[in-house]
């Protein structure tokens, strides 16, 4: 494997009263595209901001190449950042944009030029040179901020949300073109997002947070089979999420049955969160069934349908199939032992 | 560092707003003995004597008089700016200011030559075979020099408002039966409050606190509390009252501003802006 | 029918407004020293105003005062705003008020209150105490054209020159300031504008010897009239005439020029505003 580039350790961020990071460790390797994942306020933006230089930590230490950083100003850092909203010099068009970063640098005139140029040919605005940004459409701007960052050379490039204003469509083009972008120049990229598909088609590894904490780190293919927990669970993907008794290793009792199941190592009778798929589950007929329900909603998406099922426990089963029954319908669920997922109850905060 | 761009401001400010805000305070409730000073009510009990409160009585009544003509006149102006009439509205926003630009005296002492015995109006009213019109050096002209000084004032607070009514709350008033009165009674006018408010406080201000007006126009027979207080600093040389004189101001101005932002409900304390 | 007495109304309105100015300007080429009659076109009057030395000498010092105060002011204003824009809580609310004070403030009371203090302080009344004082009533002026305009910034932008390499200080030169330079010129020339037009703090700080435009008039005009003060009168209403056309015409080739363009005429209205916080 690849050397470590960015090191997070133990590290803790409070503001005021508020715990914005709580005691994170994470490793960043080289090359490596990175995304932090969760919903606002669970510290993605924060951590990103400590790697960036613009917060210090309230605990612990950041190394960057082995050595701590935790206190070095933004302009020392080898680190460059892709704004939320972009962050753009609007007093500047978008050859001085881009060149700002090395202007500071007191470039030569020769070599500015050429370094802009290519970077303008990388991101598709060669002929914006004298361009006002304010006249750019927002996938344009975003460019700029690409290259603004890129031109510099930085070791790592932080993503700060850069695609969450724009358009679904353009969206789904940048997040292509980012991708083959860092492959193509070997940069390591941190990348901050609330969306989880963006999250999962883009990343080499997956960071999931919630609360200053890290739920889970791995590839987008794990963080989606084997959630660690309900709410990894329920933030990745669609999910059943029920309660459920595990009797001993390899059967657990939920939605009034027991079922056999591919997990150990829990307390007997221990108290846990069963989560399932939707498209895990299958529609079988009612009589050969555990768990059985009359079908409350159909909605088509498409490529499947979106079934709700009550059961007759009260729990209302969310069901992706390609096959469809009418409301109304008394029909059974059937699910294979993999497909069962056991989660240990998430303690409160 | 960006924050220590404050620095020479606070000074500042603490010099020369501050701490000459203090020094009237301290000359309003001292009075002057042999061996320095000792505080004392003096300076206001003076001026609770019967011949200063008419000078108060004078400036508030003219003060009103003048804010109530001014949005007699210029609620109905802001209304016709800021509805269709006009195709070219910056334009007659542009026109309606312009004389503001002029210096302050330059307008007052155009009065003067407008209102003279011999002067313009008369000499017009002379020729028509009309009965003169002598108000120069009277209270009606430093009505009349309030009234012109400050009506932009009234009319500008009241149009930004206005024009920024969304017309769609207009229409759904119409659209639930109500005549153009009740539209106007029920929808509009409350809605253009806050700037009725500004409006009435930016003119109502400065016309109780002028010397100028009554100086040039009411001919330094009509004291208000404006003259008051430059007198005792320029020709009596008594601090101690014309601070006190200050004090009483600001405290009438306060209330007023108080019982304005009553009216004018939640919207904002400081509404000048 | 109802337009056109609308309209009529409007023009009503702008002849009670015009009205003296027109007279004072046409009286400035009336070779009588009568108001009433007409005594022939003369040129006479503006001879007169420009040979009176006074007059010239309290006219350069209105346009001193005005461009050093107006410069001072902006600068101390610019950089208040910007440390205001990025102070929190009760330190943030106590400037603001302590800034509001003498906007709110009735003239006549900044204007006693700063001669009480250059008296007390033994600071000699003239040039200097004027500049003092037109200073202080123009920096809260700068700080509310500026302050707008800090609001409307990316919070990002300081951050983005940090992680471009820029130093603290030179985030502030290349990309704050230019940022926010609309807000700056606009503070300028408010205040440039408020401290030619100033009279009552002038004539309240100001020493024996040192006379502003303001004052003369003042002092001219108390005893009379004068037919130079109608020269003068129409020489700075034209003046001021074509600075605001020049400006306007500018302003609206810029909205030609950019997207957001609207900001212009708002922008002149606002300042307009601002004027009117004052007389």
């Amino acid at each position: 494997m690849s050397e470590i580039i960015v090191d997070l350790k133990s590290v803790s961020k409070v503001y005021d009263e508020t715990v914005a990071l709580d005691g994170i460790n994470l490793y960043i390797r080289k090359n490596e595209f990175v995304t932090l994942l969760g919903p606002s306020g669970c510290g993605k933006t924060t951590t990103l901001r400590l790697i960036g230089g613009f917060e210090q930590p309230t605990e612990g230490k950041i190394l960057f190449e082995g050595k701590d950083i935790s206190t070095l100003p933004p302009y020392k850092r080898r680190v460059n950042t892709v704004f939320q909203r972009y962050a753009l010099f609007s007093h500047l068009d978008v050859f001085e944009n881009i060149a700002f970063g090395l202007r500071i640098k007191k470039l030569s005139e020769k070599v500015i030029q050429e370094k802009v140029g290519k970077m303008l040919e990388q991101v598709n605005l060669t002929g914006f040179e004298k361009r006002d940004v304010n006249s750019l459409s927002g996938g344009q701007q975003q460019r700029v901020a690409i290259a603004r960052a890129l031109v510099n050379e930085p070791e790592v490039l932080l993503l700060d949300e850069p695609l969450a204003a724009l358009d679904l469509k353009l969206r789904r083009e940048m997040q292509h073109e980012l991708k083959s972008m860092q492959k193509q120049l070997g940069i390591t990229f941190v990348f901050v997002t609330h969306d989880q598909e963006e999250a999962l088609s883009m990343s080499d590894t997956v960071v999931v947070m919630k609360d200053g904490r890290i739920q889970q780190i791995g590839t987008p293919v794990d963080i989606y089979n084997e959630p660690t927990n309900s709410f990894v669970a329920d933030f990745i993907g669609e999910s059943n999420i029920v309660d459920g008794i595990m009797r001993k290793d390899f059967l657990v009792d939920f939605g009034g049955s027991s079922f056999d199941c591919v997990d150990k190592g829990f307390g007997a009778d221990e108290p846990v969160d069963v989560v399932i798929r939707p498209e895990d589950l299958v529609l079988i007929p009612a009589e050969n069934a555990k768990l059985t329900g009359t079908v409350s909603s159909v909605t088509f998406l498409g490529v499947h349908y979106e079934m709700l099922v009550e059961a007759d426990d009260g729990i209302s089963w969310l069901v992706h199939s390609t096959l469809m029954e009418p409301v109304g319908t008394r029909v059974g669920l059937g699910l294979e032992p993999m497909d069962i997922h056991i989660m240990r109850k998430v303690s409160a905060g | 560092m960006k924050r220590s761009s404050l620095f020479p401001y606070v000074i500042w400010m603490t010099l020369f707003i501050v701490v000459p805000m203090f020094l009237v305070l301290y000359y309003a409730f001292t009075v002057p003995t042999d061996t320095g000073a000792t505080w004392s009510l003096e300076n206001f009990h003076r001026f609770f004597e019967p011949i200063y409160l008419r000078v108060l009585g004078r400036s508030l009544r003219l003060a009103v008089i003048s804010t109530v003509i001014c949005f007699v006149i210029g609620y109905p102006a802001a209304m016709v700016m800021a509805g269709n009439a006009f195709s070219r509205k910056n334009v007659i926003l542009l026109l309606f200011v312009v004389p503001m630009w002029m210096n302050f005296l330059l307008r007052t002492y155009a009065w003067l030559t407008l209102l003279e015995r011999n002067g313009v109006i008369n000499v017009l009213l002379t020729s028509l075979r009309l009965p003169r019109l002598n108000i120069l050096y009277t209270e009606s002209a430093v009505v009349l020099g309030m009234v012109y000084n400050f009506l932009p004032f009234m009319v500008l607070p009241i149009y930004s408002v206005l024009s920024k009514i969304d017309k769609g709350v207009i229409e759904a008033a119409g659209d639930l039966g109500a005549n153009s009165f009740r539209v106007f009674t029920k929808v509009v006018f409350p809605l253009s409050l806050p700037g009725v408010v500004s409006g009435v406080t930016m003119v109502f201000m400065p016309a109780l606190t002028t010397f100028v007006i009554s100086r040039l126009l009411g001919g330094g027979q009509f004291t208000l509390i404006g003259n008051l207080i430059e007198q005792q600093f320029l020709v009596v040389g008594d601090w101690g009252f014309g601070s006190a004189i200050s004090v009483v101001m600001i405290v009438l101005i306060l209330l007023s501003m108080a019982i304005m932002s009553f009216f004018e409900g939640e919207e904002k304390s400081v509404a000048l802006w | 029918m109802v337009r056109f007495l609308k309209r009529s109304y409007i023009y009503l309105v702008f002849a009670f407004l015009y009205m003296p100015i027109a007279v004072l300007m046409v009286y400035s080429f009336n070779d009588s020293r009568s108001r009433g009659v007409w005594g022939g076109f003369t040129l006479r009057w503006y001879v007169e105003l420009f040979q009176d030395r006074t007059i010239m000498s309290s006219l350069y010092s209105t346009m001193f005062i005005g461009v050093t105060s107006a410069i001072i002011a902006t600068i101390i204003g610019t950089l208040a705003a910007i440390g205001i824009h990025n102070s929190r809580g009760i330190q943030k609310r106590l400037i603001m008020n302590i800034t509001y004070l003498p906007v709110l403030n009735p003239e006549i009371v900044t204007a006693i209150s700063l001669m009480i203090l250059f008296v007390f302080a033994n600071v000699r009344l003239g040039y200097l105490t004027l500049l003092l004082a037109h200073i202080t009533f123009n920096i809260p002026y700068v700080i509310l054209s500026v302050l707008p305009k800090l609001r409307q910034l990316n919070k990002h932008l300081y951050e983005a020159a940090l992680d471009l390499g820029s130093t603290p200080v030179q985030a502030l030169w290349k990309v704050i300031i230019p940022e926010i330079m609309p807000g700056i010129i606009t503070g300028l020339l408010l205040a440039f504008t408020l401290s030619i037009d100033d009279f009552v703090i002038s004539f309240f700080t100001t020493g024996s010897g040192v006379s502003t435009l303001s004052i003369t008039i003042y002092s001219m005009a108390r005893r009379g009239i004068n037919p130079k003060i109608n020269a003068l009168s129409t020489i700075m209403f034209t003046f001021v005439l074509l600075l605001l056309i020049v400006v306007n015409v500018r302003q609206a080739r810029e909205e030609k020029k950019g997207r957001n363009g609207r900001h212009g005429s708002k922008k002149q209205i606002r300042s307009f505003d601002a004027k009117f916080g004052d007389a």
